[in-house]
């Protein structure tokens, strides 16, 4: 009896389990190594110090470095905080009783997250001056709108899931206290919505800095260039080749990996939504 | 006396299923009413329809002096404000998870009942101390076990002042040794005299608490009477057999299964 109980019942191969855990480990690394090599021999490294990461052209850069970053987290960030008041409106008008509401934002999302960013810049920089005779002078206004009313779109459409995904009894537990429908959204369901779509939020914050980007079309001054404005223009300069674009890149990580940091940080002080 | 609770004809239905098929139900003040009976029974639906977290399909249902379900008309009534007068606890807690145990015994009275900040304070403290648990009142619902998330949840309802309270399967979630705490907190609730109406499997506090005990099966009354009647000395056949499986699940015959003796 015992026999057949230690027995095998598959016939074992070569090695032990443990072995061939370190043997998948040993070629994982290979493969790594094998294509660094590959990377490193294959690579022009003369050409890619003067054209791509040429030090010279990079700090020559760095001085219009901070104030371009701060324009772009100022776009960014107004343009978040209407996409945010946007998108609010359009979820709570999304789960609405009454159709036309829901008509409407569904149209509003459907339409403004399927055209490029680009066509709405261009639009509210140019066509709604003429269209309706308003003159809009502060980049930021005009940034905040458009990049605002494209992200308003995504932001809808998440919070919604967010509204969504809070567990029916903490609404049954809301109206059984005598809690308004209205008084409820606002005391439990958001809020609890809110910690639910933090780290989808995060996404539209970091896709949205990248996004003001596209800021460039509405024609800057100097003084409101942001990141992606400064690299193309160390671009056209001449020198350095492609080495602009890597600054300005850099300058890119140094503002949403710190987001994602941040996300991160008020995921676990919330304890990460509901049960 | 006017009773807490009237239902006459009430009927529940889901499409081609009725859930509920023509209650007559009166709880009078300060009664405890126990309903029992097996998942499906519809004595849940009954319970949420007090409280109108489910809509009656015909009907009349009165309470507290509101008619708030009637064949008649639709009745066009504040059902926020009978609610903030009759606590509900469910079978999950439902602790709001984004506050603390005290704002979570706050919040209705404050944006519900207009009291102030110190007032609801005062009170939850008092209702938390009353199910034992005044000193977690800076705790998360999560930080608790279930037996003390249950207790809040009770002590969330009772700072509303209700003038009668639904419990839905209270102890159902729970860990068999937490059970006792919340049932004696349920206890000492009954004989203060707070008008209560239970959902429940707690066969012992049925016997021990309820003034009156219902069995429900299949969307009716089976049988009600004083609980020495209904639990220790059932009168109908359908009674009987829950009864053994409930109090004597090790001998259930199996369904679809031939038992040998018995």
């Amino acid at each position: 009896m015992t026999s057949t109980l230690n027995s095998p019942t598959r016939r074992r191969k070569k090695f032990t389990p443990r072995q061939r855990a370190a043997l998948s480990r040993g070629v994982q690394y290979g493969i790594l190594l094998v294509v660094a090599v590959i990377i490193a021999l294959t690579a022009d490294w003369q050409r890619i110090s003067s054209n791509l990461f040429n030090v010279e052209v990079a700090l020559r850069m760095l001085p219009q470095l901070p104030s371009a970053a701060l324009n772009t987290i100022i776009y960014t960030l107004f343009a978040f905080a209407l996409g945010l008041a946007l998108g609010i409106i359009l979820a709570l008008m999304r789960l609405s009783s009454v159709a036309l509401y829901r008509w409407i934002a569904t149209l509003w999302i459907e339409f403004f997250r399927g055209i490029p960013a680009l066509l709405v810049v261009f639009t509210v920089g140019f066509a709604v001056p003429i269209a309706f005779g308003v003159r809009i002078d502060s980049i930021t206004a005009k940034a905040a709108i458009a990049l605002g009313i494209v992200s308003s779109a995504y932001i809808a459409e998440t919070i919604r899931a967010g509204i969504q995904a809070v567990p029916a009894g903490q609404i049954e537990a809301a109206r059984s206290l005598g809690m308004s429908p209205t008084r409820t959204m606002l005391t439990v369901t958001l809020p609890q919505a809110f910690r639910i779509v933090l780290p989808p939020m995060t996404n539209e914050l970091i896709l949205l800095t990248k996004d003001t980007s596209l800021v460039y079309l509405l024609g800057l001054s100097a003084s409101a260039y942001d990141l992606t404005k400064v690299g193309r223009d160390a671009l056209n300069s001449g020198t350095g080749g492609l080495t602009g674009l890597f600054v300005v890149g850099a300058a890119y990580l140094c503002i949403t990996i710190p987001l994602g940091f941040l996300a991160r940080w008020l995921e676990r002080r919330t304890g990460g939504g509901s049960r | 006396m006017n009773a807490v609770i009237s239902m006459t004809n009430l009927r529940k239905s889901y499409g081609d299923l009725e859930v509920l098929s023509g209650i007559d139900l009166t709880v009078s003040p300060g009664e405890v009413v126990c309903l029992i009976g097996p998942s499906g029974s519809g004595k849940s639906t009954l319970l949420r329809c007090v409280n109108q977290l489910e809509q009656a399909t015909s009907g009349t249902v009165t309470v507290l002096g509101q008619t708030i379900a009637s064949d008649d008309h639709e009745p066009d009534i504040d059902i926020d404000d009978v609610r903030a007068r009759v606590g509900m606890v469910f079978q999950q807690f439902n602790l709001f998870s984004h506050m603390t145990v005290l704002e979570n015994c706050t919040i209705a009275q404050r944006k519900v009942l207009g009291r102030s900040k110190p007032d609801a304070e005062r009170i939850a403290q008092e209702n938390l101390e009353r199910v034992g648990l005044g000193d977690r009142g800076d705790a998360n619902p999560r930080q608790l076990s279930g037996g003390q998330q249950q207790r809040v949840a009770i002590a969330r309802a009772l700072s509303m002042d209700p003038q009668l309270m639904l419990f839905d399967e209270p102890t159902s979630a729970l860990d068999p040794e937490l059970v006792g705490d919340v049932l004696s907190v349920m206890r000492e609730l009954a004989e203060q005299g707070m008008t209560m109406l239970v959902v429940t499997h707690e066969m012992a506090f049925a016997r021990d608490v309820a003034d009156r005990v219902l069995f429900m099966d299949g969307g009716v009354i089976v049988e009600e009477g004083p609980a020495s009647q209904v639990i220790s000395n059932p009168q109908e056949e359908r009674t009987r057999q829950f009864l053994q499986r409930v109090l004597d699940p090790t001998h259930t015959p199996v369904a679809g299964k031939e038992h040998k003796d018995s």
